[in-house]
């Protein structure tokens, strides 16, 4: 179903003139209300008057993450404190997090952006909706939920953790769609998998993932192991939170609402912004956030931007499911190497459990790469031959795929340390 | 008939797999007849024929082991010189492919040694070694030796 026809179907002329206008409006305003956003202008020479419409965009710096780190906590909001209802918190790994501030009308555009992806990857209200992200400052707990809650779903706020109650609830509750990252999706199958549970008296028809990047062929495993539709949806904190963009059942690349947010692709080392069906940086604009507006803000995720029409009905312009993120990408001898692409590799070899880890260590001046895999119980022969083909099998591919050479290292299921939420895939032991 | 129950357990090369393994299948009651172990540096395969296959091979799985059953033939060897040899000879000369053997360590009271095969397909192994009189001891005599 498409929820906002009026916005998601708008002839794309039309859809510029709004952008246009909007994005007027947005740097005229944080001009005067973020001196942060004042300076830079000015260090630039740009007044909001030379920003005259979607074209001029380019012309306007682009925000870091830094920049919204350095201004921990509320130096970035546009809206005095008693006009901001909510915060939340980008989980930062390293240092401060990153804080956003949400009016009640940006809770109100959050939530109908929720209502339109789930409405895209096929939820109605007739949906039991079990929602397996942290509520807290993380946004995917509660952004999900109001969004849900809009459309008329039944929502099992369930959290995080305590898979085997998850699963109980499931069960027990009839739940239809499950809303997870897609690694904790795979481990809950893999529990399911354990507890004997047959999958035929579970209600589960969809999936919506999001919160990291995923390959396809994680989609592939998920669906099958599962018997689900899955469909990807994409968003940061930064922007809004999840909402951002989300997939169709045509699968053809997330849909963005391009109404609240401009999307760019540009050269992650030059700055220079790429055409559609080029791949490069992700870049947003944010256009009605009241609390925290974000301009040309550097997501650092990886994708292809495309405006052709879709036969879902929908005009807005897809982004293509991000797999990788900049800031992921190894340099390993000096070839660039993604996780995404390691499992990918893994994916399509059976007997394979889609559980891996990469360790990066140096000897010498020489970088060294070991994926470990996880033996899938069912795969093991007996024999010492089938698995020295098995390694030999993975290190080819791979070797063939990333042009470097890789060692492989066979392991005992669960023995790679198990998340619940995002997937800890790469070990970097160098001091680089 | 004339074929042996062996359990193989992949074992990653990390210190005390080994020893939980032996730990386990003891705590069950559960004896180790014959024993052997295959690795690289990366991996193991730990081979074992116990008195009681079925049991430690569920005991195993349920400890979370990858274990696998594996069809093997046990060929009781005369003590003398050139004994191991002739066997050799009869399967190679019937081409069967041998893909490991080791030596079985549960009995010490007779003469004769006994020799664990790992064949391609035992059950024609099994046909052609009593065919040219060589002794092949049955899985049930083994398990209780
Ligand atoms: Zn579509």
């Amino acid at each position: 179903m498409i929820w906002d026809r009026k916005n998601e179907c708008m002839d794309r002329e039309q859809m510029r003139n709004l952008q246009s206008e909007r994005l007027v409006s947005v740097i005229q305003r944080v001009y005067d209300k973020v001196p942060f956003y004042r300076q830079l202008f000015q260090q630039e020479e740009i007044e909001p008057g030379d920003i005259k419409g979607v074209e001029d965009l380019s012309k306007l710096p682009f925000t870091t993450k830094d920049a919204l780190r350095d201004n921990y906590p509320f130096g970035l909001f546009a809206e005095p404190m008693n006009k901001i209802v909510r915060v939340h918190a980008s989980s930062g790994t390293t240092g401060k997090p990153i804080v956003v501030g949400y009016t009640k009308k940006d809770l109100d555009t959050w939530a109908e952006l929720i209502a339109r992806i789930v409405s895209q990857a096929g939820v109605t209200e007739d949906d039991v909706v079990q929602i397996c992200f942290g509520y807290g400052l993380f946004t995917g707990g509660f952004g999900l939920h109001y969004g849900l809650e809009k459309l008329g779903t039944t929502i099992i706020p369930a959290s995080v953790g305590n898979t085997r109650r998850q699963i109980m609830l499931m069960e027990d509750f009839g739940t239809t769609a499950l809303v997870s990252t897609p690694s904790y999706a795979l481990y809950m199958a893999e529990v399911v998998h354990e507890l004997g549970i047959d999958l035929g008296k579970l209600k589960l028809r969809l999936g919506l993932f999001g919160a990291e990047p995923w390959s396809e062929s994680m989609r592939e495993q998920i669906q099958s192991k599962w018997g689900i539709t899955a469909t990807d949806n994409y968003g940061l904190s930064e922007i809004i939170g999840p909402g951002v963009s989300g997939e169709c059942l045509e699968f053809k690349g997330l849909h963005i609402s391009e109404d609240h947010f401009i999307p760019e692709i540009i050269d992650s080392e030059t700055g220079e912004p790429l055409g559609f069906g080029e791949t490069g940086e992700l870049v947003f604009t944010t256009l009605t956030k009241e609390g925290f507006p974000v301009i040309r803000y550097r997501t650092k995720d990886i994708s292809i931007l495309w405006d052709d029409p879709c036969a879902c009905g929908r005009t807005t312009a897809r982004m293509k499911k991000v797999t990788g993120r900049t800031d992921d990408m190894l340099i390993i001898r000096g070839v660039n190497v993604f996780p995404s692409q390691i499992e990918s590799v893994l994916m399509e070899i059976k007997g394979l459990a889609p559980i891996y880890q990469i360790i990066v260590d140096r000897k010498g001046h020489l970088d060294n790469m070991e994926v470990q895999v996880e033996l899938e119980k069912d795969m093991f022969t007996g024999s010492f031959r089938d698995l020295e083909a098995m390694e030999n099998k993975i290190r080819g591919k791979l070797n063939s795929v990333l042009s470097i050479d890789v060692r492989v290292k066979l392991v005992e299921p669960k023995s790679i340390e198990r998340s619940e939420g995002k997937a800890k895939r790469v070990i970097d032991k160098r001091n680089l | 008939m004339g074929k042996v129950n062996q359990l193989s357990v992949f074992l990653e090369n990390k210190s005390g797999r080994l020893a939980r393994v032996t730990k386990v299948l003891g705590e069950n009651d559960i004896n180790i007849r014959a024993l052997s172990i295959a690795d690289t540096t990366d991996f193991g395969i730990l081979r074992i024929i116990v008195n009681q296959p079925k049991e430690a091979y569920n005991i195993l799985k349920s400890e979370g082991f990858v274990v696998t059953e594996t069809d093997v033939i046990a060929v009781c060897i005369p003590d003398r010189p050139g004994g191991l040899g002739q066997v050799l000879a009869v399967l190679e000369q019937e081409q069967i492919n041998i893909e490991y053997l080791y030596a079985f360590v549960g009995n010490t009271n007779t003469k004769n040694a006994l020799v664990i095969f790992r064949v391609e397909d035992c059950d024609k192994a099994v046909d052609v070694l009593k065919t040219h009189g060589v002794q092949v001891v049955s899985g049930d005599k083994v398990y209780t030796m």
